[in-house]
């Protein structure tokens, strides 16, 4: 069935099972890899994009559901790796291993978007959802403050 | 034109004669994107194998060791750097050409990545390869200028000698040509300009917007996916499988039958598996999920962690394996004459007995972020593979004999990795993928799903263990006897560090038994220490307490005379507000552990409230690793490997039923979360700097579960003796 999808404001028409997870039309379909598999459960985020202003586990929603909306990858982020976030993230080195961050930074996007200075107990809650094995949470919380400066 | 320069193995190279040269691989650029480029990325002229400088004098930098977070791709780099004196800057780094150091006799010395050693082992050669590079442009710049190589001053990627001044990059291809008659010593701590500073990791950039590519990222022409199924119960067989029930499918091409060649499941051996080829990943794994497949399951089926603790349990009651080596001692490298033969009579004969209870950890998987994949194109004249790996040489060479292959035919590209932790050693997703490559005749990517990265992981192996010590007047151990139970396969992985404890007991005896198991384990950041630095920690705190003694003080007194150690327990009385006594659900606990060469202390402060709800308020970490080349990235291995540990404290353990792993997803096996660390999380440096370079990339682990569990004590009077704290007996 054909799905059309709207990635980063670019428009993709895919050829696609409605009931596969729309990570896998981002990343094999529309070959943008930087949104991550990590569990394919909604357990780690790794999969994290914004659709309608809302972090969102792309890996348990159904492509056919994602048609027509305006879905948010890392790569669209900014053009330049100089989003608020981005840059905090790189001036406090946040990424160890890398893997989790696309999800981590797509979480802390969504949450500034909606909560410009979120406190400790706010950043706990919107980023419960994404697990980092390396551990680099107290960075990862800093750096969501840092950027809630940087504005 | 191939020269040999030196004596010395690692450099011997291909020396480019002109500008531009590179020796590369023809298939990088199929890798699409690889951000962190291959060695052919790299422009400019090569002075040895490990760096080449191009027209505009930036430094390309090629790392053999692979990068999983820990650093490496930045620690290599400033190592060359601070020797070669060219501004920070300039410097990019490379992988490595795996193919390049098999076939020209370990060029790179060696690609194994582990044990945090990438600095502490790897730093005399590194360091050396970039002041021979150093001393080539020198000579070179004295040639063309006619001026005394003396005269030549290399620093910061400019040459000069009185009023001639050129760039590093000018002379970059001389100097590949220029033989030296001897060469030069690296520098001594105290002459580094950039060791010891603050740097910031090279990869953060491309890791902040999704161009980092990982070995799932990597699309080849006319790639077809594939997902796998191993037997659930590790060493089991395939008897059959109904290929004709997913023919039909959408997407599916193929199934393709994989073979264990051992009896046991071993190190990087495949487990008896299936794999189902399609078009898309999420067709293949579709497909697999349907498809009747039939084992035999094997001796393991009936063997449970349950089963095994109770086992554990019946041996620690009977006498173990003494543990001496060839002279009767020890076998650490401390302790030499300890009597070990009287040491149960002196215990019943000592003024008060203290007997331990039973500790233990489990089996732990190392479910790293990245969700396991490799790419492999074999073809009849050369084989392609991208993979994670912590050994690009030992990887390259496996596929090579699995295929019945000359390894001057086989490329292995690496990519990032998403996290190692000991788990890239293990792996054999490369021979997968290449199985199944060179049966389909096309290049696959293979993808392990969450729930078969678990189950066909090499697992951190489980430990019990139990002691009895004997106190003298003075309250201090006279005799102590402790009892580890590991598992069948590799003993020495539970064994270790209990015989290495710094504490001077004049009277030891360390004993060892195994469970029965078919689990297959392998390296997980530190295992011995995490396990029995849990374990010796705990112990020496219920002894400072039969004893009298305060537990930083009683840790004090027994190591006097070991200065590294007394070091960071000073620092720990010093700087951390050390008391036994906080009062209103609070305490503070400590413990120290060795581990790489690095000496971790870790004082805890917890909140138990009245309904049990454990706080972990603070954190704070003492390390001695002798030197630290970049304490910046000191900090943040530190705190990862800190939090790491910190999760199997209170959330992991795997369990096992019927031979096979039963929580094989983060719905079931939990790891810790953002909300679940600690606000306040400090890492105090208290390096001895006296000559030693411990390894970082796991130390703060070991003692982390301990001083929690003390802290909890001093908090509750209840003690932790097993993690994952959550489902403890307490
Ligand atoms: S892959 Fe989607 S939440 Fe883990
Ligand atoms: S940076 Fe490695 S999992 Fe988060």
């Amino acid at each position: 069935m054909t799905i059309k999808l709207n990635i980063n404001g670019q428009d993709h028409e895919l050829d696609a099972d409605p009931q596969m997870p729309l990570l896998w039309a981002i990343r094999e379909k529309a070959g943008l890899t930087g949104t991550k598999f990590g569990c394919g459960i909604a357990q780690c985020g790794a999969c994290t994009v914004i659709i309608d202003g809302n972090a969102v586990r792309s890996c348990n929603m159904p492509v056919s559901a994602a048609a027509g909306k305006a879905i948010r990858t890392i790569e669209g982020v900014s053009e330049n790796n100089d989003h608020p976030v981005q840059l905090a993230w790189q001036d406090l080195t946040v990424p160890q291993c890398g893997y989790c961050q696309s999800g981590q930074i797509m979480s802390a996007v969504a949450l500034l978007e909606r909560n410009p200075k979120p406190s400790d107990n706010e950043i706990d809650q919107a980023m419960a959802g994404n697990i980092c094995r390396c551990g680099t949470y107290p960075r990862i919380r800093a750096a969501i403050h840092k950027a809630a400066e940087l504005g | 034109m191939t020269k040999t320069f030196t004596r010395r193995n690692f450099l011997k190279i291909s020396a480019s004669a002109a500008g531009g040269l590179m020796i590369g691989f023809p298939m990088a650029a199929r890798a699409q994107g690889a951000a962190g480029a291959d060695a052919a990325g790299a422009a400019g002229a090569e002075i040895n194998a490990w760096l080449t400088i191009d027209a505009n004098n930036i430094v390309s930098i090629v790392t053999p060791q692979s990068e999983l977070g820990q650093g490496a791709f930045t620690a290599v780099p400033m190592m060359l750097a601070e020797e070669l004196d060219v501004p920070w800057e300039s410097v990019r780094h490379v992988f490595a050409d795996a193919n390049r150091h098999v076939n020209n006799d370990n060029l790179y010395v060696s690609t194994s990545t582990g044990g945090s050693t990438t600095v502490s082992r790897r730093h005399p050669y590194i360091m050396q390869a970039g002041a021979s590079a150093r001393e080539r442009l020198r000579h070179a710049a004295a040639a063309r200028w006619g001026v005394p190589v003396e005269d030549v001053v290399a620093k910061q990627g400019t040459l000069t000698a009185g009023s001639n001044s050129g760039t590093y990059g000018e002379f970059a291809a001389d100097a590949a040509g220029i033989t030296l008659e001897t060469e030069p010593a690296i520098k001594a701590y105290g002459d580094w300009w950039l060791l010891g500073t603050e740097v910031k990791r090279l990869d953060v950039a491309a890791k902040t917007n999704g161009s980092a590519m990982y070995p799932i990222d990597v699309t080849v022409d006319g790639m077809v996916h594939a997902a796998v199924k191993a037997c659930p119960v590790p060493g089991g067989r395939l008897v059959s499988f109904d290929f004709e029930a997913i023919k039909g499918m959408p997407g599916v091409i193929a199934a393709v039958k994989l073979t264990q060649t051992k009896d046991v499941p071993a190190f990087t051996d495949m487990r008896d598996s299936v794999a189902v080829v399609a078009e898309s990943w999420y067709q293949a794994n579709n497909a697999l999920a349907s498809l009747p497949i039939e084992w035999d399951l094997g001796r393991g089926a009936s063997i449970s962690y349950e089963s095994q603790t109770a086992e554990a349990l019946s041996l620690l009651g009977k006498p173990g394996t003494v543990l001496k080596d060839e002279e009767g001692n020890l076998g650490n490298k401390r302790d030499k004459g300890v009597n070990q033969d009287e040491v149960p009579g002196l215990i019943e004969s000592s003024s008060k007995v203290v007997t331990g209870e039973v500790f233990s950890r489990p089996y732990e998987a190392h479910a790293t972020m990245m969700a396991p994949a490799a790419v492999a194109d074999v073809k009849d004249d050369r084989v392609d593979i991208w993979t994670f790996t912590q050994d690009i040489g030992r990887s390259l060479t496996e596929v090579a004999d699995q295929l019945g292959r000359d390894t001057a035919n086989v490329y292995l590209h690496q990519t990032y990795m998403g996290g190692g932790f000991g788990g890239g050693y293990n792996m054999f997703i490369h021979r997968q993928a290449a199985a199944i490559s060179a049966e389909v005749g096309k290049p696959v990517k293979l993808i392990l799903s969450r729930e078969e990265d678990i189950a066909q992981d090499s697992m951190r192996p489980p430990v019990w263990s139990t002691y009895k010590a004997g106190l003298g007047d003075d309250g201090l151990p006279v005799a102590l006897l402790t009892h580890v139970v590991g598992e069948e396969k590799q003993p020495g992985f539970s064994l270790s560090y209990v015989a290495d404890m710094p504490y001077k007991v004049p009277n030891r005896r360390h004993e060892s038994s195994q469970v029965q198991s078919h689990m297959p384990i392998g390296y997980h950041r530190a295992p011995g220490a995490n396990a029995n630095g849990f374990f010796v920690e705990q112990m020496v705190d219920e002894l400072a307490q039969a004893g009298g003694w305060d537990p930083l003080e009683w840790r004090l007194k027994m190591t006097e005379g070991l200065e590294p150690y007394q070091r960071v327990l000073k620092a720990m009385k010093e700087k951390s507000g050390w008391t036994t006594d906080l009062g209103n659900g609070e305490g503070m606990g400590c413990a120290i552990v060795e581990s790489h060469g690095t000496i971790a202390g870790c004082v805890a402060t917890v909140t138990v409230s009245r309904r049990g709800q454990i706080f972990v308020d603070k954190l704070q970490y003492f390390m001695n690793s002798g030197y630290t080349i970049n304490p910046l990235n000191a900090r943040e291995q530190a705190e990862s490997s800190a939090i790491w540990e910190m999760g199997y404290a209170f959330f992991g353990g795997l369990d096992i039923r019927a031979g096979r792993v039963v929580n094989t997803n983060f719905d079931s096996y939990s790891i810790i979360r953002l909300p679940d660390t600690p606000l306040d999380i400090e890492v105090h440096q208290e390096n001895s700097e006296d000559q030693w370079w411990g390894g970082l990339g796991e130390p703060a682990g070991p003692p982390t579960p301990p001083a929690i569990a003390n802290a909890i004590f001093y908090a509750t009077g209840s003690r932790i003796r097993s993690t994952p704290f959550s489902k403890a007996a307490v």
